[in-house]
Parts: structure tokens; sequence; C-alpha cells
């Protein structure tokens, strides 16, 4: 909601709104495509967009069932886990809650888009917003289809599986306490909800999964649409110019896994086949692509606020290419 | 009925204290003023209200059940995505149905909580699902990505002699890494689709999936012998030919692309699963 503009005029009870009747609209809508169904597709016939519209499409496909999944689990912790089992759960101490959570992150087996709305939950009922946003950054990256995948990948190279889960998991901690030391609740703004109480806890459930699926599920769809515009537009030839030097191939790389926005469980097989590049290199693809990417920071947007991503995607990439680097230096 | 704090003021506030979020140490009031204050939509805003979102989710929920439920998801993701997407349509759908009972068991006409216009967007994966249904990855992706052969962990035995079908991929990976060991003197058929590079030289190609269509990658195999004189490219063709040990270089990423030495071809329907490259498609 922090992207649209706020109706400022907020006093006094307004009768009767004039809103336009969106179901009314919505139909209209869905009509008027059905009827220039085939202009749309002679649009988009021509190869660039034809694959454009398959990887939209792909991206949509892939990451829904997640995000549902990740959903039904963030209602549930909302609904029926009381706060106190989080307190209990948890160290007290933010500094110790941190490293603990980042652990944690190894049970959701799933990709980023599940992660984003369970953060989300976890801060509602109580968790110091570190620990939840260390979650946030190691569930994707840490968790054990994640780590299979990575190991499957790289059949000659089992460090890189190590070396996934050692940086993925520093980069997580060292932005918990970054955020524990630097990070400030304005810039947060904690997922609305409409109150739960004197609603039933199947209204209060299912309200809570409409809520987030509409919302993050736009911003999905602006994340699946930048992402496909890049994989159509980005010339393999720049990757090759890039892979020579070994700065730029770390950051070239870096700024790929940001674009490209793959699934965490996915993109251990796109770097294996970046064969030009370095392991170190390619080690940094995999830290930050599941930490920083454009659909990733459309539904932190949504979920989290505008003025909490921008501080919060930038200074994560930083870190995890930082990370990453003396990981690679380290381990590879 | 609580979802009136739609409807509340910021003045309002004190009212809900019961509200349960007000109680966590995270909570501002501010975010919940900001929220509560978009809303309550007073300038006829292009929102989604809650029936307009029932009925987006229950068509979105639809759509996606039918991708799962025919072949259509195999252009885009995995076979193995597909009992999780049946799931999802079902909640989706679910979810439009909840929205609307308790729309009608509790709700008064103005207590409507319109979501961010950005919601909106969810239309158009619909409407690409069920409109355009764009096709699988072809010859345009083939041709702008690497190819993507790695060495297999090892190579089961083929049978002795006899005509073999193979998969583009594990034609590519026996014939570049195993020295063509088993290929050699006996006709092979292959199955992919033709991409065509800027100089016109032929491929066979098939697109492997990890996880869905945005990491597609091909592995390509170059053709020569007796090529039919059209190709057509995304055209899915059945090759027969014989083993080739000339190399080449995949000209975006230098991965190897061994040649088949083609003496048949003729034109087959896509296979159901376009990225599943097991040798019997």
């Amino acid at each position: 909601m922090a992207i649209t503009e706020p109706a400022p005029d907020g006093a006094g009870p307004v009768e009767e709104p004039r809103r336009p009747d969106s179901p009314l609209l919505l139909t209209l809508a869905l009509l008027t495509a059905v009827m220039f169904q085939d202009s749309i597709r002679g649009a988009l016939a021509a190869p660039v967009m034809q694959s454009w519209t398959t990887v939209f499409v792909a991206v949509v496909v892939q990451a829904l069932p997640f995000l549902v999944l990740g959903v039904l689990l963030s209602a549930a912790i909302a609904v029926f886990v009381p706060p106190s089992f989080f307190a209990r759960a948890l160290p007290g101490r933010p500094a110790l809650a941190v490293p603990v959570a980042g652990a944690a992150g190894a049970v959701l087996p799933g990709c980023e888009c599940a992660s984003v709305p369970v953060a989300g939950a976890m801060m509602r009922r109580g968790v110091t917003p570190a620990a939840a946003l260390t979650f946030l950054l190691s569930a994707p990256a840490v968790n054990p289809i994640v780590l299979t995948a990575t190991a499957v990948a790289f059949p000659g190279e089992p460090r890189m599986v190590l070396a996934r889960f050692v940086a993925s998991l520093l980069a997580a901690c060292a932005m918990g306490w970054l955020w524990h030391r630097l990070g400030r609740t304005d810039w947060l703004r904690p997922p609305a909800r409409s109150a739960h109480e004197g609603r039933s806890r199947g209204a209060a459930f299912w309200g809570s999964v409409r809520h987030d699926v509409t919302h993050a599920g736009g911003f999905l769809v602006v994340g699946a649409m930048a992402a496909a515009t890049l994989k159509a537009v980005v010339p393999a030839e720049w990757l090759r110019a890039a892979a020579g030097q070994p700065v730029l191939s770390v950051l070239a790389l870096a700024a790929l896994a940001v674009l490209l926005s793959i699934c965490s469980e996915a993109d251990a097989f796109v770097a294996a086949s970046l064969t030009q590049f370095s392991l170190t290199a390619r080690l940094t693809f995999l830290v930050v692509g599941p930490m920083v990417d454009l659909k990733l920071f459309a539904l932190q947007a949504g979920t989290f606020g505008r003025a909490f991503a921008l501080r919060f995607a930038p200074a994560t990439f930083a870190l995890a290419v930082a990370v990453s680097v003396l990981t690679g230096a380290v381990l590879l | 009925m609580n979802d009136r704090s739609d409807r509340n003021t910021p003045n309002d506030r004190s009212g809900q204290s019961t509200h349960e979020e007000a109680s966590t140490p995270n909570d501002r009031s501010e975010g919940n003023e900001r929220s509560e204050g978009t809303g309550r939509d007073t300038r006829g805003r292009l929102r989604l209200d809650r029936q307009a979102q029932a009925a987006l989710l229950f068509l979105l929920g639809a759509a996606v059940l039918h991708a799962g439920w025919t072949d259509l998801h195999l252009r885009y993701v995995k076979a193995g995505l597909r009992p999780l997407l049946l799931l999802s349509g079902a909640v989706l759908i679910a979810t439009a149905a909840a929205t609307v009972w308790y729309e009608r068991r509790h709700a008064s006409p103005a207590d409507h909580h319109p979501e961010p216009r950005v919601s909106w967007l969810l239309a158009l994966p619909l409407l690409a699902l069920i409109l355009v249904a764009p096709p699988a990855l072809g010859s345009y992706s083939a041709i702008h990505t690497g190819t993507a052969l790695q060495k297999p962990f090892g190579f089961p035995d083929l049978p002795a002699r006899g005509p073999l079908r193979l998969g583009v991929g594990d034609y590519a990976a026996r014939a570049v890494y195993d020295d063509g060991r088993h290929l050699r003197d006996r006709p092979l058929t292959l199955t992919g689709f033709v991409a065509l590079d800027r100089d016109g030289a032929p491929y066979l190609v098939r697109m492997t999936l990890n996880c869905c269509a945005a990491d597609a990658q091909p592995v390509k195999i170059a053709l020569t012998g007796e090529i039919p004189p059209v190709l057509r490219p995304d055209g899915w063709l059945e090759v027969t030919g014989t083993y080739s040990p000339r190399r080449t270089k995949d000209p975006v990423n230098d991965g190897p692309v061994p040649y088949l030495e083609v003496t048949a071809a003729r034109p087959v329907p896509p296979p159901a699963d376009p990225y599943d490259d097991t040798g019997s498609g």
C-alpha cells in the first residue's frame, strides 16, 4: 500500500464515496480482452514478445504455488500461533535471536516467495525485526532442497555447497545484526492487517490469505514482468566481456542475479552453466540471488513498505557480495 | 465486526485498542493509520473491492487448475510442480469462496477493504494463461543462450548394436565427453526443434528446465549431411543420422557442440513435454 498515495482527507465519516464498481470494471476489462484476443495474440507473435510472455507466465506459474504456500503458513502463524510461542522459541536478546532465526531458515523448504509473507507474520507476532529479517534472507538459501540442487548442479565441486551455506548464513546474520544496530522501526511498515478481534478464526484466516495473495500477487506480477524483460533484453555477449576480469565478473554476476530473479531452487543450475566465470563469481550469484532480486524487491516493497525496501535491498546486496568474495577466497 | 476499522479515522484508534497488533512492540500507529487511510477510498480510485478480489482469485485459481490439469503447465514449469499447482489453484478458489461466504454473512455494503491498485495486475497472468497461452521457449531463446552441455556423472551402457533412440542431451554428452563410444556405425534417432543461427547454420535443440522457463537452457547439436532443403525455425523434427566426430563451439558461450550426420529427417508434432529430453519423445 506504500506504492499508492494515501487519501489525505481523513476526517469525518464520508457516507457514500463515488467508488466505481470494481467487479463491473473487472468484468468489462476481461470481456474487452477476450474481444480483442486476436489482435493481442498478433502483437505477441514476434519472437522477442513470445519469449517474453513465456518467461513472464513461467515466473508467475512457478512462484504462485510457493507464494500461496507461504501465505497459508503466514496466515496460520498470524491466526493460530500465539505470540508467546516465538517469545519462548527465540532467545530474548536480539543479538542471539539473529543466528537462531538464520539457522531456523533451514526448515522452510521453498523459494524466496514463500519467505516474505512468513517473515511478515513473524514480525506481527512480536519477533524482533532483526531476527525476522535474518530468517527472510536465510530461508530461501540454506534449506535442504536448495542445497541438494546446488550439489546436483556442481557435481565436481562439493565445496560449492558448503561455501553457499556458509556465505548465505553469514550474510543473513550480518544483515540481521546490522539492522539491529542501525535499523529504525519507522523505515519498516509492519504489514497492515485489519483487526482479527471480533471475527471468527476462520474469517481472520481466510481474510489474511485473500489479502496477502491479492497484495503480494500484484507485486509478484511486477517482478515477473521485470525479470522477463531483462531475460529477453540482456545480451549474452556482455557477460562474455565481463568474465575475463575478476572484479568485474563478480559484480556482473551479482547484478545478473538481481536482474534475472531466478527461483533459488534453480539458480544453481544457471550458475553451473556460466562456465566462463570463476567459482567465486558464481558463488556471488548464488548468494545474492535468493536475497536480493527484482521479484523479491517488489514483494518486500509491498509487504514492508517502499522506504524499507529501498534501504534494505542495497545494503543486503553490498553485504552479500562482500561476504561471498571473502567466503570464496577462503573456501574455493 | 471489526472490519469496520477500514472506515475509522485516525481519531477512532482509541476505540480499537483491543486490536491485537497494537500489542506488538513493532507496531507503529502511523503504519496502521496509513493503511487504513488508503483502505478507505474516498476518491473513487480504481481499487479492487472484496467481490472483485474474489472474482479475480477464483478466475486465477481456475486458470492455474486448468493449466495444472492439462499439459499446459509443461510449457512453463517442471512436471514435478503439478501437485503444488493443483493445490494452489484449489486454495485460490477456496479463498474466493470463503471471501464471498464471509461477505454474505457479515458485510454491510460499506465495509469493503480495497486493495492497492497493483492487485489489478493479477489479471495479466490470468489473461496470458487463458487467451495467449504462450508456447514453450523455442529457437529465439535457444540462439540467444549458450549451450548448457555438462559432463554427466557416467554413461550407462547402451544396447550393443542396432538402431538407437537418444535424447538430444544424451547424444551431445556421449559425443563430446565419451568420444561417441557406443554411437559409432549405427543409425541414431533424435527428436528436437530446429534453430538457425545468424549465419543460417542449422541446429537441433532441446531446452532443459530446472525449475521454470526463466532458467531454461538449450543443448544444441549442429546438423550436417542430408539436411532438408527448407528448415523452419521452431519446427520439430525427428532426425535419423549417424555419429560424427566433428565439433564446433557455441558462439554464445564457447560451449562444445557436436555434429550429427543426418540421413533422414521428418517433421513431427511437438511432444507433450517439450523440455523432457529422455529420448522417448
